[in-house]
């Protein structure tokens, strides 16, 4: 196996790595980056764990190959909070208590930046379907689902008051 | 395994015509990547064609559509003159997964990849889409019905690539429209599909159509006896009933789990009617 050098941008932090030219981003991410926050749930695109976004696109981190991020902008879950303060969507996350284990939360909460950031005012229907690459075994989504919408609403409100 | 990302498609066709062992385009990867975690693929070289400029464009030139064989699913639903002008393959195509895999996957991988369900192929068999192939020896122009000749194998040779896949310019009163049944609303695999495609007289007579049908037979078929029912109608019930009955004599779709025999066959005729219904109201037959 070839080892590829890639240079790219990690949360707005410049990072140098040396991984396989088969590694998934998700397994750079993790083991040579340390930032766990993406998980492996199913390695094939089908669970939404891994979420990341790759030049403002969301996608499955365990489906991109670390060798394909040369040059790109890379946002992972670590990134989200502003210092010590949490997105929005951290924090209704929290307030609705939309999450159990934890696993998919990190995908969740990148899965619906992308979405608010795409779409600031979706409807129920519309964070349904966003989310329906993301898979959650035990909330049983409708808290996750409230706790998007809240958000977004809070945002919006965010957004009016600076603009004024 | 070696990763190449060339900035040109001849130099990217090169690579691969003098690869040693397997070599593989990659594209999107959203199939491509899961066959090598499985290690059903296992190849020496790995193409990566998403640097190249030609393949990630959409341009609009004369009232025709070229879209770059690494343009993604997301850029597809986000571009808004080709949306107008192909709702029915712009559809097909965001059917496929989720909204992870649609920043990712692409039309021109989902032909490619050569699985008789895939969503955007039947729509654009209905579309008369042609792909650019580019290969060591030069380029040629294929119908997209002429790629895959089997689940999971195409008709390019060793060191063809497609560069782009282009869409016809589109007469006044056409539509299009594809649909497929699942057994879930989103995140599965057509048991069978159907693609509609066609153009309107003034008075609303179906002047030209092609219908093309999925997961109901090794590739996609496309049913010329099935377009023939309905031409010259203003797709009156008799007619209808006709490009099913059609529809159903192309079909010879495996039996399984998520589908029988008789099940696909019926449906892709039920489907068929349906998509040819919306077609015909978006093309504004009434």
């Amino acid at each position: 196996m070839s080892s590829v050098t890639v240079s790219t941008t990690v949360n707005g932090d410049a990072v140098q790595f040396v991984c396989p030219a088969d590694e998934p981003l998700l397994d750079v991410l993790r083991n040579r980056l340390g930032l766990t926050g993406a998980k492996e749930g199913c390695g094939t695109g089908d669970c939404g764990a891994c979420s990341v976004t790759v030049d403002g696109t969301l996608v499955c981190s365990c489906l991109v190959l670390g060798a394909e991020v040369e040059g790109r902008e890379v946002e992972t879950v670590e990134g989200m909070a502003d210092g010590d303060e949490l997105h929005p969507l951290q924090r209704k996350f929290i307030e609705h208590a939309a999450l159990q284990c934890g696993i998919c939360t990190p995908g969740f909460l990148i899965a619906a930046q992308a979405l608010l950031e795409h779409n600031p005012d979706p409807t129920e229907k519309e964070v349904r379907y966003a989310l329906a690459g993301n898979l959650c075994r035990c909330t049983g989504y409708d808290k996750i689902v409230k706790a998007v919408l809240d958000a977004g609403k809070e945002m919006r409100k965010a957004k009016s008051s600076k603009k004024r | 395994m070696k990763y190449e990302s060339p900035k040109t498609t001849k130099e990217a066709a090169q690579l691969l015509a003098k690869a040693k062992g397997e070599a593989r385009v990659l594209a999107g990867g959203t199939d491509l990547l899961v066959q090598m975690k499985s290690g059903a693929v296992e190849p020496d070289l790995l193409v990566d064609i998403k640097r190249i400029k030609a393949t990630q464009e959409i341009k609009k030139k004369d009232g025709a559509f070229e879209i770059g064989a690494s343009v993604p699913g997301m850029a597809l639903r986000d571009h808004k003159a080709l949306s107008k002008a192909w709702p029915g393959v712009v559809e097909a195509a965001n059917l496929i997964g989720s909204d992870q895999v649609q920043g990712r996957c692409t039309m021109a991988g989902n032909l490619c990849n050569a699985s008789p369900a895939a969503d955007s192929v039947p729509a654009l068999v209905a579309a008369k889409a042609k792909a650019k192939v580019v290969g060591p020896d030069g380029r040629r122009t294929v119908p997209v019905e002429k790629i895959p000749t089997g689940p999971g194998s195409t008709s390019l040779k060793k060191g063809e690539i497609i560069e782009s896949i282009s869409l016809p310019k589109r007469p006044a009163r056409s539509g299009d429209a594809y649909l497929r049944f699942i057994p879930r609303t989103e995140m599965d695999i057509a048991v069978c599909s159907a693609g509609v495609n066609l153009t309107l007289s003034p008075s609303g007579v179906i002047k030209d159509a092609r219908v093309a049908v999925g997961a109901v037979a090794p590739t996609v078929v496309l049913a010329n006896k099935a377009a023939k029912a309905i031409i010259g109608t203003k797709l009156d019930d008799e007619a209808l009933a006709k490009l099913a009955k059609e529809v159903e004599k192309v079909c010879s779709p495996i039996d399984d789990k998520r589908g029988t025999i008789e099940f696909r066959t019926e449906v892709a005729g039920v489907l068929a009617r349906r998509a040819a219904k919306i077609a015909y109201e978006r093309a504004g037959g009434k």
